[in-house]
């Protein structure tokens, strides 16, 4: 007699039926309109394709039909967490096509607010993971309770609190409010305190443990041959951060070490955000330490019919996710020839397969939670 | 570089030379262009020989480029860049995918595919990345024109209206549509 309850078709078996799951695009843990089309064997993934495009308006080529100055609020808009590093990495590129130099209280403004970027950044992603595990959520207001008073000072400077919009070529658009600085010593002082208290609670926590350990491992040598970038790289322990490598702005005068993970997985990564954020607090101590008087913009710079000469730049700065690039061509004219942004969030999404073959469907949500994705950079 | 030799000159780079890291992976379209210089010719006018200024023209462009930045990792040295160019912007647009010694240029060249129309050989999986896939034209060449029902995308709305017509038609006659 048989035993299973439900009539097979004659040859089938039970264990070569895979089932086929659309997550998203509107499904609450893939961080925007992405979906991923996953074959199961039971709760098992054997099969991965991301897809996306959703949110794709063709942002390069907007640019190309706009000046130089006229991308950079677009650039705003494309990792919308993080727009002030959006902005300086455009800026970098501009400044290495045309040869412009920087001021240096504004090269300080720049390393603040671009710090100021990662520890928000960082914290929301913590946030964002433990709600994906199911953490409903309590870290998410704790990390936004932070982010608040981070957005609050971006509101002071720049007038937005996410679309800043604040670099400009050779220099930052105004000078800080009276008073701005100090605010930020306040709030860079009490920052530690926060990380100590979400590292009580979280870091040793037996589920958050039992669920990120030995998940969504990378080897060193598949992130290094599959251009991941960012916290997910230097998790499978790899020493590479731009900030030391390029020493782009005025990164070689600060003193701070490059955490490293050795297991290259979802705690890894979880782990390197926090020890991140402690080392941004120390190059914030330093900058707004050191910060000169003096302009805060090259005043020799044209704003109006800035054209610069024919030739090409590639600048690239270490986002709170990654590598993020812009590769520009001038042709002589007001508008880039080509303008061209490296995503950081699109490339470490290349082996988001790999990670999750042979997992549950349950930790496909958390391994990609670790990845950091925005959806604005992704399809841009 | 040329196309026939890019694989082996990447492998090269990757292997030899360090190069364990492609960072950037894009495409440039030229189309063909009418460049016009400026040349002094010695010239015999009336017997005498002079100098004479004469405009000369020239095409320059008609490919499609693909460029590729290589840092190394391991050496922090960088950036290396490649640069490949398909015979023309029509029928030869093949070019050898660098994928397999870089996965980093898996989603990138899909994205130049879908937005320049350059046909990886080699690619494990050259679909269209972020227009839909019945999408035919490549919105990043110089010379695209957007379509004029930029909003119309296939559904069943035409095929619902004829049935309703039909439907109004048969019941109260041709006057009541």
């Amino acid at each position: 007699m048989s035993t299973t309850a439900i009539a097979l078709p004659p040859g089938a078996s039970l264990t070569d039926n895979l089932l086929e799951v659309s997550m998203g695009p509107q499904h609450p843990s893939t961080h925007g309109v992405f979906r991923m089309d996953v074959a199961l064997d039971g709760e098992t993934v054997v099969k991965l394709k991301p897809i996306f495009g959703y949110l794709h308006r063709n942002h390069e080529k907007i640019a190309e039909d706009e000046t130089y100055l006229g991308s950079m609020p677009y650039t705003d808009r494309l990792d919308y967490f993080c727009s002030l590093t959006n902005n300086w990495a455009y800026a970098l590129a501009v400044e290495t096509l045309a040869g412009i130099t920087v001021p240096e209280r504004a090269e300080y403004l720049r390393v603040i607010t671009a710090e100021l970027t990662r520890l928000q950044n960082h914290a929301c992603l913590i946030g964002f993971l433990m709600q994906d595990m199911g953490a409903s959520g309590t870290p998410l207001m704790y990390a936004f309770r932070e982010r608040e008073k981070i957005l609050d000072l971006f509101e002071s400077l720049t007038g937005a609190r996410m679309m800043c919009n604040y670099m400009r070529f050779g220099g930052c658009r105004v000078d800080p409010p009276a008073g701005w600085l100090a605010q930020t010593q306040q709030v860079v002082d009490a920052f530690p305190r926060f990380l100590d208290e979400f590292e009580n609670l979280l870091s040793s926590n037996e589920i958050l443990m039992a669920r990120t350990q030995g998940i969504g491992i990378v080897s060193r040598e598949l992130a290094i041959n599959a251009g991941i970038t960012g916290p997910l790289l230097r998790a499978a322990g790899v020493n590479y951060d731009l900030r030391k490598v390029d020493k782009y702005g005025i990164y070689d005068r600060f003193s701070f070490r490059i955490p490293l993970g050795d297991h290259g997985d979802v705690y890894d990564r979880y782990m390197i955000r926090l020890l991140e954020m402690r080392e941004s607090c120390k190059i914030l101590q330093q900058a707004l330490r050191d910060i000169p008087e003096g302009p805060f913009t090259d005043p020799k710079t044209k704003i109006r019919n800035f054209r610069p000469k024919p030739g090409e730049a590639y600048g690239r700065i270490e986002a709170p996710k990654g590598e993020l690039g812009f590769y520009l061509i001038s042709d002589g004219s007001p508008n880039p020839y080509r303008y061209r942004v490296r995503p950081s969030s699109l490339i470490n999404l290349t082996i988001l397969e790999d990670m999750c073959l042979g997992h549950n469907i349950a930790d496909v949500v958390i391994i990609l939670g670790s990845i950091d994705i925005v959806m604005g950079e992704v399809d841009r | 570089m040329s196309p026939e030799h890019a694989f082996a000159v990447a492998t090269f780079l990757r292997d030899q030379r360090g190069f364990d890291y492609c960072s950037n992976v894009t495409g440039v379209d030229w189309p063909v262009k009418e460049v016009s210089q400026k040349v002094k010719v010695k010239k015999l006018v009336d017997g005498v020989e002079t100098e004479v200024e004469e405009v000369q023209k020239s095409l320059t462009g008609g490919y499609l480029e693909v460029v590729y930045h290589l840092y190394s990792m391991e050496q922090k040295t960088g950036p290396v860049i490649l640069r490949m160019r398909t015979q023309d912007r029509a029928e030869g647009v093949h070019l050898p995918s660098l994928t397999p010694i870089w996965r980093s240029a898996d989603f990138q060249e899909r994205e130049i595919f879908d937005l320049y129309g350059v046909i990886f050989d080699g690619h494990p999986d050259l679909r269209r990345i972020l227009m839909w896939d019945e999408f035919t034209d490549h919105p990043m060449r110089r010379d695209y024109v957007e379509p004029d029902d930029y909003e119309y995308e296939p559904t069943a709305h035409d095929e619902v209206l004829r049935k309703t017509e039909a439907h109004y038609a048969n019941k109260f006659g041709d006057s009541a549509v």
